[in-house]
Parts: structure tokens; C-alpha cells; sequence
């Protein structure tokens, strides 16, 4: 899916430009409606969280974010995310090795499958989980005769946010190992070397910033899940509330101030999550360009992913 | 290879767990429906409205992505100025931005009072807790995925036809009629269908800067969380089956489209 | 390889921060209640743990969640783990002691007055210099008066807004049901946005400056009042209301499970010491006692009211009639579009 594919690797067609290109005037118009589009639509947004969290001052904005109840969902949010990361890490681990390395009957179905969740409602993922989970629902008795509790509390968070990043690292892994082949795991194994050390020493460096960038993108997801979140969640104040549920519940007591500091946290999380992702596509190109450089100069023996 | 009984059953049974079970926990719930009774609740006067509005407003934005996102990507891809590399990095944000956020912060701008309310208001324009409002928060939401579908083809495109084109006298916008255009069509569509996706399921914006007028601004989403609260299960269900299978469609066509954009590339 | 390495630690501090941060060994009680009551139990909740730890040594820390009363007696039996339910209306903790059995039938004679230590009022809430001229039931009914109301499917506040209307409806129509109908019909065919809860509708008709008139709890209002100030709106109390007794219930079998029967028990009836009652009071709350109520008689004016026993039968009576599957509200709605 585009936004979540990592870039194909810029190849600029620098060449001759003759008669195919726009007068300086069309191009300076195009490039103007563009930009001002991106920043009026964007950026405005992004400035105005800010301006509205620090609108009544520093003093105000830190106020609201020490609050106890603030603070809890902070933790809830980070919790969530760290669970629900390393879950679908290695699940994503093992479906793109499974889906990459090997041929089988049934694979565009499976890779269908995976892409599943993306296109659910996150309010319909949440729904599934109280269909099943809650006291009305199939598991709900049996789950409280034995005093657990899912929805409502943690666990079901945990499941909803699951569900919607669930496709995040297995989507970026696949192309990447597809590419990278198996020449390279067969070689290491004909030297002696055991499954899991080949896929240690030679799969996991070669695909480590597809892998990196499926964890930045599923963590920014798994902390700003709203939908699924909420209609799983109880809104306990202090307990079973996230950051964006927070947001909501601030939002609906009249306190726009804490609201929006709230808010600006988790937009300064899509700032850092943008910073990341910009920076992992220019170290991809540069190692491409420094690929393709070895290629031509150099024998063809040397490694591709260079530790 | 060794590892594929580990992994692939690994895949499947988290596949199972997370997904499969639970989405077939669902249907088996609609199953135990009588038809009508199923057909009453999905089809009801207020659904109909909230489908209305989730596909009519989801279809506007996907047009509008379309349109300013096939600016933005070839303005990016095809010019040097500077600021790119930032603006081609703002492209992403409303993909990093929790939807909760979006919504709270576009509702903000647009209310009479915020930065752009104060000189839309007066104009008439009132664009926060009105269909317009949630057509726009779908807009920016699905942005990143019209430019990021587009980038690549616009980068693999040959100039030489291009300039073929110019050499024999056609002008720049002939040219990019007959010859660009054409090229980009597939992607342009695929780039649609996944904005389109992604705005009908949307929720989080949304709530922010909807009314929540029933039979006028409510999406189909909000339709389903009312019906739960209501605890009307049955009714949430239903509503939800409709947009899975509204859901399952879209995923399709985009398979579809994503085959043949990968065939016209080569 | 380091990288990898380092981040796996910094998921390791992640979690002893979280896991550090869910243990600790104070008394946890969660207080699930409506809309309109989030101000009130904040500050209840600081009293009753000054009060608890005074007494006892002990420290209790309160949780709350806050909605639409109905929704969250469902919650409850969903299984939203509440150790004391403060509802908007009896007939929603009925609910949750008929379909679950976590608490006796019997509750509401368990405490005094009813198990509900305050009570409140239905009122108007209108934009500044009442535009519309809004000053009694029959003028919600008129075309072009956009009223907000909450759903009474999910909302407590709702079902008393609904049925201070019908009852309104009934004196001045001779007491014909089909003319009640007609006349509550026309009002919800002027509601624009049905909230699941108060404190949406609030936040509509507040924030989004939506609709001429809210339909509120009087003490909705009067927040609504003192947090966006007196130049924005005007509170109408009309000439007939409905008395709302919010009751209040420990739920058994969580309790009992969970060990907080105790100070459940003693948080719930700490609602009633003169403290409790102050508070209630300085939250807009009717108090019970006379000598507390009379300290804030100014605020609250002396108004007619009927009551839901007197002109309904009471909620086991109503709310089946009203607001059950297929009831009246659900006819009117059907017939509205």
C-alpha cells in the first residue's frame, strides 16, 4: 500500500530535457499551487496544535500534561505499543519469510489476507472483539467465571491495536526479502551454518531497514489507534484510557488547553516518526547508489546489505 | 530453506487468532439473524443516509487526492526548488498523525473562531460540523496515498516519448494530455481506490468535525458506535457487514489495479 | 547488531516503567456513572480519600467512567468491572441487577431517600438574549427551534428530558396519550443531533453552537454556565419539570470478589454526611438534607415539579413503554423521516 511501501529507489532521469519540459512560468505556478497547498493543508495543522496546546502558556501546557490521569495514559499508550510492536514483528518476521523464501499454492490469497486489516474500519476491528469477548458474546461467560477481564481493560486494547497494525511489518518485509532472495542463506548453509544462525547473521542484517521501518510505521499506528481503541476501552479515567482516547475525553470536559497538549505530544510522535522515515529512505538510496556503485566496479561476489 | 512449517505455521496461526477467527465470530453472530431482520437493521432510513454520506463524501476526497495529489507528485518528482525534501516529507504526515488528532485540530482551524473559520465564516463558508467539514477530513487523510502511488510511476516514466511528442509540435499540455496522462491513468486510479479505502473505514477524524446530524452527517462508522452504545448489537453488526463487505470489495479492485499497474510499468 | 540490542533495552524500560506503574498497594474502588456527574465525583473522590485514610490509614484511590447512564449500565453487564454504579436513573441499575444478578433487586432500599443522595431538576439552557424566545415546552415544538437533546436509548438525562416534555404534554392536553405522542414527536422531529450522552449534547450545543436550545440537567447547565460565563447564555427554568433522583448502588458480586465491600459501602455513604452534601451542592446537586439545601437556596429556585412515580408509575412501568424495543420513542423515530 502506498504510504507504508518504502520508496522505490529514486532513479532521476537527469538526461536531456529538450521541448519536454514546462516554461519557467508553468513550472513556478505548478511548484507555488503545490506548496501552498501542502502548507495549508499540512503544515497549518501541525502549527496549529501547538498554538493551541502553548496558547495559554508554558506554565498551563505542562500542567495539563502532569496530570495523573494524563500521565497514566501516557504509560497505557506506551504499553500498548510495547506489547503490540515485537508481536507483529515477529509474526511479520515469519510471514515474509515464509511468504519470500518459498513457493506454495495459495500465497496471493495469504498475502490478501494479510493486507485484510487495512481496509477494516477501525470501528469494526473493535466491534469484532466485543462480539467475541464481551459478557454478551461467545467467551464473555467462560472469561467471567474465571474473573478475566478483557474488554475493558488492557488485553483488549492490546487485541484492537493488534488487529489494526497488524499488517505493518510483514507489508514492508516481503518486498524487501523478496528482492534480497535466498542465494545468500544458501550459501551460508552449504558453509555449515544452522537455520537460525543464518537467518541471524545473513536474512535479519540484509533486511534490517525494511524491518526498522515497519516498526516505526506499526508503533506510530499502534500509539495514535483511535476507533478500535475506543470501542473496546470503557474509558476508565486513569486506567484504560490512551493518549488519543484522552485527547477525546479532555476535549468533551471542556478543556481545550489539555486537549491539545495532549494532542501535541502525539503529533510531535508523527514528527519524529516523519524524521525517521525520511532518514531511513536517504540511507536506502545512498546504499543503493553504493550497491550499484560496487556492482559496476567492482566483482559480482560482494554481499548486497553491508553490515 | 528450512523454517517453513515454523513460519508459515506461526503465520497462519497468528493470522487465525488476530483476524480470521474474530472477523468469522462476526458473520457467525449475522448468520444467527433472520434475513429481514438483518436487511431492516443494515438498510435502515439512518444507515442509508450514513452510507450516503461515508461514500459520497469518501468519493469526493479521493477525487480531490487525485487532483492535488497528481500536483504534488509531479511537482515533486519532476522539479528541483527549494524546500522539496521538506515537502516531500510533509506528504506523509497525515499518515503519521493519529486520526484523533487530525480531527481535533482541523475542527479547530474551521470552527468560527480558529485561523481559517475567521475569514471562511464570514464568507459563508462553513466548513467545521457540516459534510464539508468531514469531505475535508477524509481529503487529508488519504492524501499520502495518491502521491506515494503516483511518485514511482512518474519517476519511471520515459521522457523520450515526451519528447517525441514536442519534436513532432505537440505543446506541453497536449502532450501531457496524450502521452503522460495516459500513462498515469492506472496509478492515478489505483491511488483513488486506496484513498477511497481508507476514507470509508475512517472514524477518528471524522467524530471531531461532524455535527453528528442524523440523516446529514453522520458516517456509517458513527452510525455503528451509536447502535453499540444503544447496545443494539444486532443493528452494529449489521451496519458492519455492509462496510466489510464495502471493505473486502475495495480490497479486490486494488489487487486488481495494483496487477495492472505492474504490468503497464513493464 | 548493537542497534538492535539497544532498542530491545529500551522496550525493556518501557515495560519496567509501565509494569512499576500498575502494581502498588492502595485500595482501588472504580465508580462507573453518567454524564453529567464528572465534576462532582472529582471532587468527592479527594474528600472520601482524606476521609478514608483519616479513618482508617488506609489510601483509596477512585477511578470513574463517564456516559450516557444506559450505556454504562450495559457496560456493566458487558462486564466493565464497577465496584459502585452512580446512574442518572434507577430503572438503569434495575437493569444491571435483573440481566446480570451482580446485585440484590432489593438495592434502592439498602440506602436512605430512595439510594439517592441528590436530586436535580430538568432546565433550559439558551444562547445569550434567548433569540428564539424560549421559555416553556410548547415553544420546543415549533418549526425552525432547533432543540439538542441527548438519545434516551443510551442517555439517563434523556429519558428525563423526554419525560418531563410528556408530562408537560399531558396536563396541558387533557391528558390524551395520542396528543402527548404527537406533541413529543414534533419535538424530537426538531432535535438535529441526538448525543449518546449529556455531556455530548453539551459539548454540541456548547461548543459547536449547534441548535437554540439544550435540553440539560439544571446542573449541566449551571456548569456550562459558570466554565463559558453568563455573556454566552442564559439559563430558563420552565414552568413545569420533572424531578430526577440519580441513584447510587454498591455492585455485590464485584465488591465481594474484589474485597472492597467495606469501603464501597462507606464511599457511597459518605454522599450523605453534610461534607458529601456540600459538595454535591457547590456541583449544582439538589442536596437532601434541608440544612444543607437551605445554604444554597438561592441557587436553586423553588420550581413545580411532577415526579416519575406520580404521573408514570414509575420506571419498571415507563421505561418499557417508553424507551423499550418497539416503544414509543422508537415510534416516534421511525415515524419522524
Amino acid at each position: 500500500m502506498a504510504g507504508n511501501t518504502p520508496r522505490r529507489v529514486r532513479e532521476s532521469h537527469r538526461k536531456s530535457q529538450r521541448g519536454a519540459e514546462e516554461t519557467p512560468l508553468v513550472k513556478w505556478l505548478l511548484v507555488g499551487t503545490a506548496g501552498l497547498f501542502l502548507l495549508v493543508f499540512l503544515l497549518l495543522p501541525l502549527v496549529n496544535v501547538f498554538a493551541q496546546a502553548l496558547g495559554k502558556g508554558l506554565g498551563a501546557y505542562f500542567k495539563a500534561l502532569e496530570h495523573p490521569d494524563t500521565l497514566s495514559s501516557i504509560r497505557l499508550t506506551l504499553l500498548t505499543a510495547a506489547i503490540c510492536v515485537p508481536l507483529n514483528v515477529v509474526f511479520g518476521v515469519c510471514a515474509a519469510w515464509a511468504v519470500a523464501k518459498f513457493e506454495f499454492r495459495g500465497k496471493a490469497l495469504l498475502i490478501t489476507l494479510i493486507d485484510l486489516p487495512f481496509s477494516v474500519s477501525p470501528v469494526v476491528a473493535g466491534l469484532v472483539y466485543v462480539v467475541v469477548f464481551g459478557l454478551q458474546g461467545y467467551l464473555g461467560p467462560w472469561l467471567a467465571d474465571r474473573d478475566l477481564q478483557v474488554i475493558f481493560a488492557v488485553p483488549g486494547i492490546v487485541l484492537a491495536t493488534l488487529f489494526v497494525t497488524f499488517p505493518f511489518v510483514a507489508r514492508e518485509l516481503i518486498p524487501v526479502m523478496q528482492a534480497t532472495g535466498t542465494d545468500q542463506e544458501q550459501a551460508a548453509m552449504t558453509l555449515g551454518a544452522s537455520g537460525w544462525q543464518t537467518f541471524w547473521r545473513v536474512t535479519l542484517p540484509s533486511v534490517k531497514w525494511g524491518l526498522l521501518y515497519g516498526v516505526i510505521l506499526c508503533n506510530a499506528r499502534a500509539m495514535g489507534e483511535f476507533g478500535a481503541v475506543s470501542v473496546v476501552s470503557g474509558h476508565i479515567t486513569g486506567l484504560t484510557d490512551t493518549m488519543p482516547l484522552r485527547v477525546e475525553k479532555l476535549y468533551i470536559s471542556y478543556d481545550s488547553t489539555g486537549a491539545f497538549a495532549v494532542a501535541s505530544l502525539l503529533a510531535l510522535l508523527a514528527l519524529v516518526t516523519l524524521v525517521a522515515k525520511t532518514w531511513l529512505e536517504w540511507r536506502q538510496e545512498r546504499q543503493f547508489e553504493a550497491a550499484q556503485h560496487v556492482e559496476t566496479s567492482t566483482s559480482r561476489d560482494e554481499g548486497t546489505g553491508p553490515t | 530453506m528450512p523454517g517453513f512449517g515454523l513460519t508459515m505455521g506461526y503465520t497462519l496461526f497468528y493470522l487465525s487468532v488476530i483476524v480470521l477467527i474474530p472477523l468469522a465470530g462476526l458473520f457467525l453472530r449475522v448468520l444467527g439473524m433472520t434475513w429481514s431482520e438483518f436487511w431492516g437493521m443494515a438498510m435502515s432510513p439512518r444507515a442509508m443516509a450514513a452510507y450516503r454520506l461515508t461514500f459520497g463524501a469518501s468519493f469526493v476526497a479521493a477525487v480531490i487526492n487525485v487532483v492535488f495529489g497528481t500536483l504534488t507528485a509531479w511537482v515533486l518528482v519532476r522539479y528541483s526548488f527549494p524546500g522539496k525534501r521538506f515537502l516531500d516529507a510533509l506528504v506523509d504526515f497525515p499518515f503519521a498523525l493519529p486520526t484523533a488528532v487530525a480531527g481535533l485540530t482541523l475542527s479547530s482551524l474551521f470552527a468560527p473562531n480558529g485561523w481559517l473559520g475567521q475569514v471562511l465564516v464570514p464568507m459563508g463558508i462553513h466548513v467545521a460540523y457540516t459534510p464539508l467539514g468531514v469531505t475535508l477530513a477524509l481529503t487529508f487523510i488519504g492524501l499520502p496515498f495518491v502521491v506515494r502511488t503516483l511518485q514511482p510511476v512518474l519517476e519511471q516514466l520515459e521522457r523520450e516519448t515526451e519528447e517525441a511528442a514536442a519534436t513532432l509540435g505537440a505543446g506541453r499540455l497536449r502532450t501531457f494530455v496524450s502521452v503522460v496522462a495516459p500513462t498515469l491513468f492506472p496509478a492515478a486510479l489505483t491511488g483513488f481506490a486506496l484513498a477511497f479505502a481508507r476514507a470509508i473505514g475512517e472514524y477518528g477524524s471524522v467524530i471531531f468535525i461532524s455535527s453528528g446530524r442524523q440523516f446529514e452527517s453522520e458516517i456509517a462508522p458513527m452510525v455503528i458506535v451509536i447502535r453499540l452504545d444503544e447496545f443494539n448489537t444486532n443493528g452494529a453488526l449489521a451496519i458492519a457487514v455492509v462496510m466489510l463487505v464495502a471493505s473486502f470489495t475495495m480490497l479486490g479492485v486494488i489487487n486488481v489495479l495494483e496487477r495492472w499497474v505492474s504490468r503497464y510499468q513493464h | 547488531m548493537w542497534r538492535i540490542h539497544s532498542a530491545l533495552w529500551c522496550w525493556a524500560l518501557v515495560w519496567m516503567w509501565t509494569a512499576a506503574s500498575v502494581e502498588g498497594k492502595e485500595i482501588q474502588l472504580l465508580n462507573v456513572s453518567y454524564d453529567a456527574t464528572r465534576e462532582l465525583y472529582n471532587e468527592v473522590n479527594v474528600a472520601f480519600a482524606k476521609h478514608w485514610n483519616e479513618r482508617t490509614g488506609d489510601t483509596v484511590l477512585i477511578r470513574q467512567s463517564h456516559g450516557g447512564s444506559a450505556k454504562q449500565a450495559r457496560s456493566v453487564m458487558e462486564g466493565l468491572p464497577a465496584d459502585v454504579v452512580t446512574l442518572a436513573l434507577a430503572y438503569d441499575i434495575d437493569a444491571v441487577s435483573k440481566n446480570s444478578k451482580l446485585l440484590p433487586a432489593d438495592w434502592q432500599q439498602r440506602l436512605p431517600e430512595n439510594a439517592s443522595p441528590y436530586t436535580s431538576v430538568i432546565v433550559f439552557l439558551v444562547r445569550r438574549g434567548n433569540p428564539k424566545a424560549i421559555h416553556d415546552w410548547s415553544d420546543l415544538v415549533r418549526p425552525g427551534v432547533a432543540v439538542i437533546t441527548p438519545n434516551p436509548k443510551t442517555s439517563g438525562g434523556a429519558r428525563w428530558n423526554y419525560l418531563a416534555a410528556w408530562a408537560y404534554a399531558l396536563e396541558t392536553l387533557g391528558g390524551d396519550e395520542t396528543k402527548a405522542k404527537e406533541f413529543v414527536a414534533r419535538l424530537y422531529r426538531n432535535v438535529p443531533v441526538l448525543d449518546t450522552g449529556a455531556r455530548g449534547a453539551a459539548t454540541t450545543f456548547v461548543q459547536r453552537g449547534i441548535g437554540d436550545v439544550l435540553i440539560a440537567w439544571e446542573n449541566e447547565a449551571r456548569l456550562a454556565l459558570r466554565e463559558f460565563g453568563a455573556d454566552r447564555f442564559e439559563l430558563v427554568m420552565p414552568p413545569l419539570t420533572i424531578l430526577a433522583e440519580p441513584p447510587v448502588a454498591w455492585v455485590d458480586r464485584v465488591v465481594k470478589r474484589r474485597g472492597t465491600e467495606e469501603v464501597a459501602k462507606a464511599y457511597l455513604e459518605f454522599l450523605y454526611t453534610p461534607e458529601g452534601q456540600e459538595i454535591a451542592g457547590r456541583n449544582f446537586f439538589r442536596p437532601r438534607r434541608p440544612e444543607v439545601a437551605a445554604r444554597f437556596a438561592d441557587q436553586f429556585p423553588v420550581v413545580r415539579w411532577v415526579t416519575i412515580d406520580g404521573v408514570f408509575g414509575g420506571w419498571a412501568k415507563a421505561q418499557p413503554t417508553h424507551f423499550g424495543e418497539g416503544g414509543v420513542f422508537d415510534q416516534i423515530q421511525a415515524v419522524g423521516r
